[in-house]
């Protein structure tokens, strides 16, 4: 037993300072959801860390007071059938836990399935996020440019994600501004994220697709507002058009580096909005689906 | 191998019992499957890509007939039963006879319907929607062709041996599948066709 | 030549290579030695066509031990190739292959084998019967079993492994992305073995309905055997979706259909639902025999009555209500919405109420008890707190708002290897310890054990905490690399440490076998660790007959009824009908190994011929006439002396 408990505290020793030097990514939050997120996950962290120590407290009493070799020769143990009282208790208190948390769960779950809270009355910047074997693309309709494996967002304003794939499923993830989301070939869904602290973030798919799928990375970067317009305009200036045939060369699986375009795929390769999609589709954001893709209805309706 | 004359002969022995008990559980299991196969078909029964919708498909007649082959083959089988049950070795015979043919002729009528399917250009690889139809009504279909080939083993049995603990098993279980697939019949008929059709 | 290009493996690497020498010699040896020893009549008669429940459960635990092996060192693969960052010992495409079959190969053939050999030996010595209720079928369930667990292992050095995950989730495991027969593999070898699952699923239960001993009420059945009959009740409903799912699957890489695709209305998110389905309510099946592993063992060191028996029949059954009830808990990031993942997240965490009055139980099991620490015991007793943690990590999962955060990371994996390692691998090493005399007649050496214990338990603790670190520090599963500025090296190094401390445990099992074989006391007695459930009560090792005469039970703790002066045995010694042995079941397998092989390789002529030989077999079966034969009341007095004598 004294070697277990002595492997524990080494190990758990080891953990606490190899985690000590800097904050794990989804416990460092920058933006609002990520925040919640994490405030959820501390919080379940303490109940449950109770829960542990509470029945390691208990099986500890258990097996120093009634082991065999304290015991008498002759001690026999006596037949205990359940006591209702006693298995109430046991019952009563891992309800009331659930509920609590279950409580929280639902909350959180409106939360981020939402605008982020204190941004509800600013306009958000819907970034159209695709997949492909096995790169990112990312489609700003509103601004008219796209870029390859490397995302720019303002800070202190909404973003409204929406996704879908290429091919295999993939899972859209910025630890630091909060969780994931699928994007899938037949659907588009929604993420809603917001950046409080400019800086540059890890951004990768999380869901496994295959070969390419380690370096599936993405570069995420969050600049002021004015800031963000500026690089819009450099954009703007400085990039080549994104051709049908250009993007079809994207598609090709591999592993491209990061890539500007002016103009948007959406145009001729338009998402797969109409098939019911995410059901907290936004009012502000349906005006953009249909300057954005237009065409798309026409051809893609019969596939559904 | 104890036989307990007070009890049908499908229930006299120990292992008759056994195997009845086994059967309605794989019975539960085949519920399963057949749910499974409808849940799918309700989930892909608007996503028909290029391909036909049911409605475009689906022609009442075959079905029809299809549906009273079926269901008056579920009547005979239970005659089967029932003479089996008076010791009438012929009339149990002739039931199940009647039973097969009937059968046989609803498998001829769906294999009349799948060949107008896909020459109509709803194969099996048209749309999510074809392939979940067609694997539901094969699946349905296969069951009943392994019907066939099993109820034709127990005729031959009872022919040969008469009407044992074990041959009266044998048919009472065979009874309780060919019901079932009535029943599962019943429900293809109804949210499958009748569904589609409207 | 074009021919048999398609059954080269796509990537060979030198591994594979050496594997295929090694599996070539192996196949060799084993000829070899069968022929050399004149061994063949021996396993044609007792055990290839055996249809005996305790003969088959042992080659379960023999298969489940081998793959144990198969699927470990996969992991060993995974763990080293982590260890490092920019690790180049494996590339992509073979690391996907080995967590692929890893996760198939623990769940599927060494998992569920493991429950099933206990499920085989102990449910009809729980309840006073001769054997299951279809012993043939029986026997057939466990060789559909082995076809489908070959079938799936040859993909190694045969045309290639699935490469899509366990949970081969579409689009990725169609044939657009998935360009090897592996993912076929998968599918048929999966299928094969499921039936075999489904068709052990209602013998046990029929057998547990019907043949329970005179006396023996169902609130009267040994708690393992109440898991069992849940668990198999779960079968009987579950592996039907799994069935169709994978049907479907098949469908759509072999005749081109649209089920799962991404053109013509094909829907990916379908095969994750029927999947998850399936999924979840699997694990119940695995945990709850293991549940009842652990109530057998806690009371019996405890030298006590099982603590609450009718909560923890209640709460099992609860569980295997509520397990169909979460699936889509495997992707709350689908994009179902908030209404839908706030459903499913309660029900999650509701799961978490039953399975907490089962440790209570356990806990108060132990209460007023006089504890005894062998091998089997402290299995139970590490399971309890390190349960624990894998339980409430589950609720914290169940948190869908935060799963977004958890999702596809390292956290959700060690959640898992968190329950299902002490859960149900702990729970198995605990059962084969303490059965492991019933079952062979000799103890396993009490002090290797309990350094096995240790090992697997410090390196289990060593090898995934470290994940759940790495998991919130955004590792994703699956990924067969990291760079170094990733941040998580140290903590992989020290998973691999861990993991090679398991290994070192899982070798030194089979090192506790050999050595107990050659050096452990045979005369232990019926009863060597003072139990008091009926199995314990006929002799050690167990008569074909198990009982020589049908025991009248009283409660569920036989043995005890005993001492205080129940006759358990009463009447006279009666001739016993036992089923014969039959090789129609060795040969179904063969021949569905037969089919499923043509099957994965698209040769429609030989999988015809072979559908055709399984239609044979069975119209041989049903035409035959076999109606057991009898053990005479001379055999029973011989045998009865004879063990009673030893």
């Amino acid at each position: 037993m004294k070697l277990k408990w002595a492997l524990l505290a080494v190990f758990f020793t080891i953990t606490t300072v190899l985690t000590g030097c800097e904050p794990l990514l989804v416990l460092d939050p920058k933006g609002p959801q990520a925040e919640r997120q994490a405030n959820d996950i501390m919080l379940s962290i303490g109940i449950m860390s109770f829960i542990v120590i509470a029945v390691l407290a208990i099986l500890t009493y258990m097996l120093i007071k009634y082991r065999a070799s304290k015991q008498s020769e002759d001690y026999e143990p006596p037949h205990i059938e359940g006591n209702p009282i006693v298995e109430a208790i046991c019952v009563g208190i891992p309800v009331i836990i659930v509920i609590f948390l279950s409580i929280v769960s639902v909350k959180s779950n409106y939360i981020v399935e939402a605008t982020p809270q204190g941004y509800e009355d600013q306009e958000p910047l819907v970034i159209y996020a695709s997949s492909s074997n096995w790169k990112w693309h990312f489609s700003y309709p509103e601004e008219d440019i796209e870029t390859v494996n490397y995302l720019y967002i303002p800070t202190d304003r909404p973003l409204e994600f929406k996704l879908y794939s290429y091919g295999p499923i993939t899972s859209f993830w910025i630890p630091q501004l909060g969780g994931q989301k699928y994007a899938m070939a037949d659907m588009v869904t929604t993420l809603h994220l917001a950046a409080e602290v400019p800086g540059e973030y890890m951004g990768r798919n999380a869901n496994f697709s295959g070969e390419g799928f380690a370096e599936n990375a993405f570069n995420v970067k969050a600049v002021p507002p004015a800031e963000f317009d500026e690089w819009v305009e450099e954009v703007k200036e400085t990039a080549s058009p994104l051709t049908e045939e250009k993007f079809n060369e994207l598609l090709e699986p591999g592993h491209l580096g990061q890539s500007t375009y002016t103009g948007t795929h959406l145009e001729f390769s338009p998402a797969p909005e109409h098939n019911h999609g995410s059901s907290e589709q936004d009012e502000h954001s349906t005006d953009e689906h249909h300057e954005s893709g237009h065409s798309e209805h026409d051809d893609e309706h019969s596939q559904h | 191998m104890k036989i307990d004359n007070s009890l049908p002969l499908e229930y006299s022995t120990d292992q008759n019992q056994l195997n009845i008990l086994g059967f309605w559980i794989f019975l539960g299991a085949e519920i399963m499957l057949f749910g499974t196969l409808f849940a799918s078909y309700f989930t892909l029964v608007d996503r028909t890509g290029a391909g036909p919708a049911g409605a475009e498909i689906f022609e009442i007649t075959p079905v029809l007939i299809e549906t009273l082959l079926l269901l008056t083959s579920s009547f005979t089988i239970g005659l089967a039963v029932h003479a089996m049950r008076l010791a009438n070795k012929k009339a149990t015979m002739a039931f199940i006879g009647i039973t097969l043919l009937l059968g046989l002729a609803f498998l001829g009528v769906e294999i009349y319907e799948f060949v107008h399917y896909v020459h109509i250009g709803a194969g099996l690889q048209t749309s999510a929607f074809t392939a979940i139809l067609l694997t539901t009504l094969g699946t349905h279909g296969a069951h009943v062709t392994f019907g066939l080939f099993w109820g034709t083993f127990i005729l031959l049995q009872i022919k040969k041996r008469g009407l044992t603990p074990e041959t009266g098993n044998k048919s009472f279980i065979f009874s309780l599948y060919w019901h079932f697939l009535d029943v599962v019949w019943i429900f293809i008929f109804s949210f499958v066709y009748l569904k589609g059709m409207m | 030549m074009e021919f048999f290009e398609r059954f080269a493996v796509p990537h060979p690497s030198p591994a594979i290579y050496a594997s295929m020498v090694a599996i070539g010699l192996t196949v060799i040896a084993i000829i070899a030695g069968l022929t050399y020893f004149k061994k063949w009549g021996y396993l044609w008669r007792e055990w290839l066509t055996t249809v005996d429940h305790k003969r088959i459960a042992i080659m379960y635990l023999i298969s489940a031990l081998l793959m144990l092996f198969r699927g470990g060192a996969d992991a060993i693969l995974m763990r080293a190739q982590l260890a490092v960052p920019d690790n180049k010992m494996l590339d992509a495409q073979h690391y996907n292959e080995i967590f692929t079959t890893h996760g198939v190969v623990m769940i599927m053939f060494m998992a569920m084998p493991f429950v099933f050999a206990f499920m085989n030996y102990l449910i009809p010595l729980q309840i006073g019967a001769r054997d299951v209720a279809f012993p043939r079928l029986n026997a057939i369930s466990f060789w559909l079993f082995f076809a489908g667990a070959m079938l799936f292992n040859i993909s190694f050095v045969v045309g290639g492994s699935p490469d899509a995950g366990w949970t081969s989730y579409f689009p990725l495991a169609g044939n657009d992305f998935s360009t090897s027969v592996g993912t076929n593999y998968y599918m048929i070898a999966l299928q094969i073995s499921g039936l075999g699952t489904l068709m052990t699923g209602i013998n046990m239960i029929t057998t547990i309905f019907k043949m329970r001993a005179p006396g023996m009420t169902l609130m009267k059945m040994p708690m393992f055997t109440w898991s069992s009959l849940i668990a198999n009740v779960i079968i009987v409903f579950a592996f039907p979706v799994l069935t169709v799912a994978l049907a479907m699957g098949t469908m759509d890489r072999l005749f081109g259909t649209n089920f799962f695709t991404t053109s013509n209305g094909g829907m990916d998110m379908l095969w994750a639902n029927l999947f998850w389905v399936w999924g979840h309510p699997e694990v119940y099946i695995l945990i709850l025999p293991a549940f009842g592993l652990y109530s057998e063992i806690i009371a019996t060191f405890s030298g006590r009555n099982l603590y609450g028996y009718k909560s923890m029949v209640a709460s099992m059954v609860l569980i295997s209500l509520l397990s169909f009830l979460v699936w889509t808990h495997h992707f709350f990031t689908m994009g179902q919405g908030a209404l839908t993942n706030s459903i499913f997240s309660i029900t999650t965490m509701a799961i978490a109420v039953p399975t907490g009055v089962k440790i209570f139980n356990w806990l108060f099991t132990l209460w007023k008890g006089k504890i005894r620490f062998t091998v089997p015991m402290l299995y139970s007793l590490g399971f309890i707190p390190l349960f624990t943690v894998g339980g409430v990590t589950g609720v914290m999962l169940a948190m869908s708002a935060a799963d977004y955060q958890y999702h596809n990371t390292m956290f959700l994996v060690a959640h898992f290897h968190n329950t299902i390692i002490p859960g149900v691998v702990f729970a198995m090493l605990a059962g084969f310890t303490y059965y492991w005399p019933k079952m062979f007649g000799f103890m396993l050496n009490e002090k290797i054990g309990k350094w096995t214990f240790w090992m697997l338990t410090v390196g289990f603790v060593l090898a995934f905490f470290p994940m759940y670190i790495s998991g919130l520090d955004g590792q994703a599963r699956r990924m067969y690399t990291y760079s170094e500025a990733a941040g998580f090296s140290m903590l992989n190094m020290l998973s691999f440490v861990g993991a090679a401390v398991m290994a070192f445990g899982f070798v030194l099992i089979v090192y506790n076998i050999y050595y107990s074989v050659r050096y452990s006391p045979r005369n232990i007695g019926a009863n060597p660790w003072n139990a008091r459930s009926l199995e314990w009560a006929t002799h050690t090792p167990v008569p074909e007959y198990n009982f020589a005469i049908t025991p009248n039970v009283a409660s569920s703790e036989a043995l005890r009824d005993v001492k205080n002066g129940h006759d358990l045995f009463p009447g006279k010694y009666e001739k016993i009908h036992m089923p014969n042995n039959s090789g129609l079941p060795f040969i179904m397998g063969v021949i569905f190994f037969v089919w499923g092989f043509s099957f994965v390789f698209a040769m429609w002529i030989p999988l015809i011929i072979a559908t055709i030989g399984i239609f044979a077999c069975m119209g041989y079966r049903s035409a035959e006439k076999d109606h057991g034969r009898y053990i005479s009341v001379k055999e029973i007095e011989d045998t009865e002396t004879k063990l009673r004598g030893a």
